[in-house]
């Protein structure tokens, strides 16, 4: 059996690569895909969690938050697209001011 | 205690005439401003009289409770009325010599543009002197006490367009004020210690106390108090000093308020408490060292002075010494005989130097008067009748009470006797000075002048003012009318009558009355001292005659062999000067560095304003924060992130 120690590794390692995608990138796509990397991580650590203490509530977690993060990406993909009609770029440095 | 439902009347009417003047003065004629001032006051004075014919000291004293004021568990204090003999004195000397000063008034005020206001002031004045003379506890009669000192304030600062009769109703009011706080803090222990304010329940509980031997103790700290109230009322050592400035507002004002009655409330005070007094002999003591001290230093400043209306300010101080005096060695009923013929003589004098100054066009100053017997022959016959009076010459009213008040003084000590009459001497010398150097002689103003700075707003403004000239008979009616109380005003003081009707005021006899009244079955010594208070009267006119009338030269030739005493007198001893090195300045100044630029610049405004510099300061910087780049708040959001990381993971090693 892989020990607890490696998933919570590379949980931790998705959720920096997270972290540094948000901070680091400018376009507004890759920085969500950055937003879904670091909740996956996370994701990780839970299930990781529930497999070695067989208990169910942390996958039952997992669930609600992609179905969470199913309804962002929903929100988030159409925020994106208006942004982009209305500014047409991506680049989030741009989109500096919240009026139009 | 007889109930009389009269009583709230006197001083509710006049307060109804300042009330109608003062609401609807302003669109008025001016006769229909006469009409009501006079009416109201009148029937003050009607009332009164009526209530004086009624009274008999079988029933006396009369009350009446018009209202309920404060409550609060067992203390009360209501507006209640009260008079017994010492109020109905005072209630007839203030609506008697306060109606007629009002006529002359309508005459004095005439041309004045602001003629409604004088009007209803002084009726507003009559108003509060009698609330101050007909209360019923101690609480009330600091209302009357209170607002008569405003009365004054406002009738000071008639003409509050000059800049010193602005500055004088201030000092007024403030040295007024330094005396209530004593009065302020007598009430208080009386609360304390006796639980009422009530004149009767007071002295119901005070009346059992012996007298207190060793000098000290409740009843002589209250003593000390209330003459500390009643010195600054009353203009005596050391806070007489707003009295002579308060010369700056109009004549009539000096009269009624500045000679007749506001300045004897002290007295009348002094004397209704007199059961206290008695038994605090050291209080007595002050009060009778203070009087003395204050007749003979006013008196010694009277005689240089050259403004007509200082030299009866000073006299008047001079003369309220003489009040106390008798108080302090327990002749309260003499003071108070004193205080009467004095509010007829003086208030006489005030109205017959507002007469000259009226008819030569705004004059105060004395040395530029001069002969003006034939221009005005009532004005000098009326005057010469109260300067007669205030000399101490008999028949005259003076005469009576001024040598009571002495008979009693040498029964306590000779030497108040002796200042007594050595103050008399100099009140005969500066009163015929201010006879001769007014009357006598020839004029000496301008016949065709400029306005003078001193009373002309209103009347021979820029105009110059032509020949002196009478003064119409509404003026002279009042004149006339207290010429004629200056010589028989002080016959009710023959066979000590006036002293037997007030004694049922005064039965908590003390010691030192007792005293007095054992002496005082000796006459042999009692005409050998008034034939040599007369005499000195005498003297002090004919040194004044002999001085002014006869060589007329001779004064500046004594002025200048005693050159620094008489600077030193005509600069008022420079006690002016000395209060405002010791309190004015260091007020002054503590309130300008201390309290303004220390305390409220230093410490009020610079919290606000800091606290408002803090925080834009602090929003200066924490606004970059907020730029609109989203990655930077991913950045803010990352490193808040990273801080509660670490603080958790901190926490966990602990």
């Amino acid at each position: 059996m892989i020990p607890l120690s490696y998933y919570l590794l590379l949980s931790g390692i998705l959720f920096v690569c997270g972290v540094l995608g948000f901070l680091i990138k400018r376009n507004i796509i890759t920085i969500f895909m950055s937003i879904e990397l670091m909740l996956n991580g996370v994701n990780l650590s839970f299930v990781a969690f529930a497999a070695q203490w067989h208990a169910l509530s942390g996958q039952v977690f997992v669930f609600f938050v992609m179905v969470v993060a199913a309804a962002e990406a929903a929100v988030g993909l159409a925020i994106i697209i208006a942004v982009y009609r209305t500014r047409e770029t991506l680049n989030v440095d741009r989109v500096n001011l919240l009026k139009l | 205690m007889t109930p009389n439902p009269y009583l709230w009347l006197v001083p509710l009417l006049p307060l109804a005439g300042a009330a109608i003047n003062g609401f609807f003065g302003r669109r008025s004629s001016k006769k229909a401003i006469s009409t009501v001032a006079l009416v109201f006051c009148g029937a003050a004075f009607a009332v009164a009289l009526l209530i004086a014919w009624d009274f008999s000291s079988a029933s006396a004293p009369y009350y009446f409770d018009l209202a309920h004021w404060l409550r609060s568990g067992s203390f009360q204090a209501d507006f209640s009325f009260y008079l017994d003999q010492l109020s109905l004195v005072m209630l007839l000397v203030v609506t008697g010599v306060g109606f007629l000063i009002h006529i002359y008034s309508v005459g004095y005020m005439w041309d004045d543009d602001g003629y409604y206001r004088f009007m209803s002031y002084m009726n507003l004045f009559m108003f509060f002197m009698l609330t101050l003379v007909l209360a019923k506890n101690y609480l009330f009669m600091f209302i009357g006490w209170e607002g008569v000192g405003l009365a004054s304030y406002l009738l000071i600062g008639y003409w509050f367009t000059k800049d010193s009769a602005a500055a004088a109703g201030k000092k007024a009011f403030i040295v007024n004020r330094i005396g209530d706080f004593g009065f302020l803090i007598a009430l208080f222990l009386m609360i304390k210690h006796f639980g009422s304010l009530d004149f009767t329940r007071v002295f119901a509980a005070v009346q059992p106390l012996s007298p207190e031997t060793a000098g000290s103790g409740l009843l002589t700290a209250i003593g000390l108090l209330l003459m500390v109230g009643a010195a600054g009322k009353s203009a005596q050592i050391p806070l007489y000093v707003w009295l002579p400035d308060a010369m700056e507002g109009p004549t009539p004002v000096s009269a009624l308020i500045h000679a007749a009655t506001m300045v004897t409330a002290g007295v009348y005070m002094v004397a209704r408490s007199s059961v206290i007094f008695e038994r605090a002999p050291m209080a007595m003591m002050v009060v009778a060292i203070i009087g003395t001290l204050t007749a003979l230093f006013a008196a010694t400043i009277g005689i240089a002075q050259t403004d007509i209306k200082k030299v009866l300010a000073y006299s008047t101080i001079s003369q309220l010494g003489y009040m106390f005096m008798a108080c302090g060695v327990g002749a309260f009923s003499a003071g108070i005989f004193h205080l009467m013929t004095h509010a007829f003589f003086k208030g006489l004098l005030f109205l017959a130097a507002g007469s000259v100054i009226h008819g030569i066009g705004g004059e105060q100053d004395m040395r530029k008067m001069g002969g003006l017997r034939t221009y005005m022959p009532w004005t000098f016959a009326t005057m010469g009748i109260a300067t007669l009076a205030i000399a101490g010459i008999p028949p005259f009213a003076g005469f009576w009470s001024k040598d009571e008040i002495l008979w009693k003084a040498f029964g306590a000590s000779w030497v108040y006797w002796l200042i007594g009459v050595i103050t008399a001497f100099i009140t005969s010398f500066y009163m015929f000075r201010l006879m001769y150097m007014t009357f006598g002689g020839d004029y000496r103003g301008a016949v065709v002048q400029q306005a003078h700075g001193h009373e002309v707003y209103g009347h021979g403004q820029g105009t110059g003012h032509g020949e002196p000239h009478e003064s119409p008979g509404v003026m002279l009616g009042p004149l006339v009318i207290l010429a004629v109380l200056s010589v028989v005003g002080g016959f009710v003081g023959y066979g000590n009558q006036f002293e037997h009707f007030l004694a049922p005021v005064f039965q908590g006899a003390s010691a030192v009355a007792q005293e007095t009244s054992r002496e005082a079955g000796d006459s042999t010594l009692e005409y050998l001292l008034m034939a040599v208070s007369v005499s000195v009267a005498v003297l002090g006119w004919l040194l004044a005659h002999l001085l002014y009338s006869r060589r007329p030269e001779l004064p500046k030739r004594i002025a200048a062999s005693l050159d620094g005493l008489y600077q030193a007198v005509v600069n008022k001893y420079y006690i002016d000067e000395l209060y405002a090195v010791l309190f004015v300045k260091p007020v002054i100044d503590g309130s300008t560095t201390i309290l303004w630029h220390d305390i409220d610049q230093g410490v009020i405004d610079a919290a606000v304003n800091d606290s408002a510099d803090a925080a834009r300061h602090v929003s200066d910087n924490v606004r970059h924060m907020q730029s609109g780049n989203l990655r930077s708040y991913a950045g803010w959001i990352a490193a808040g992130g990273a801080v509660v990381i670490a603080y958790m993971v901190w926490m966990g090693v602990r």
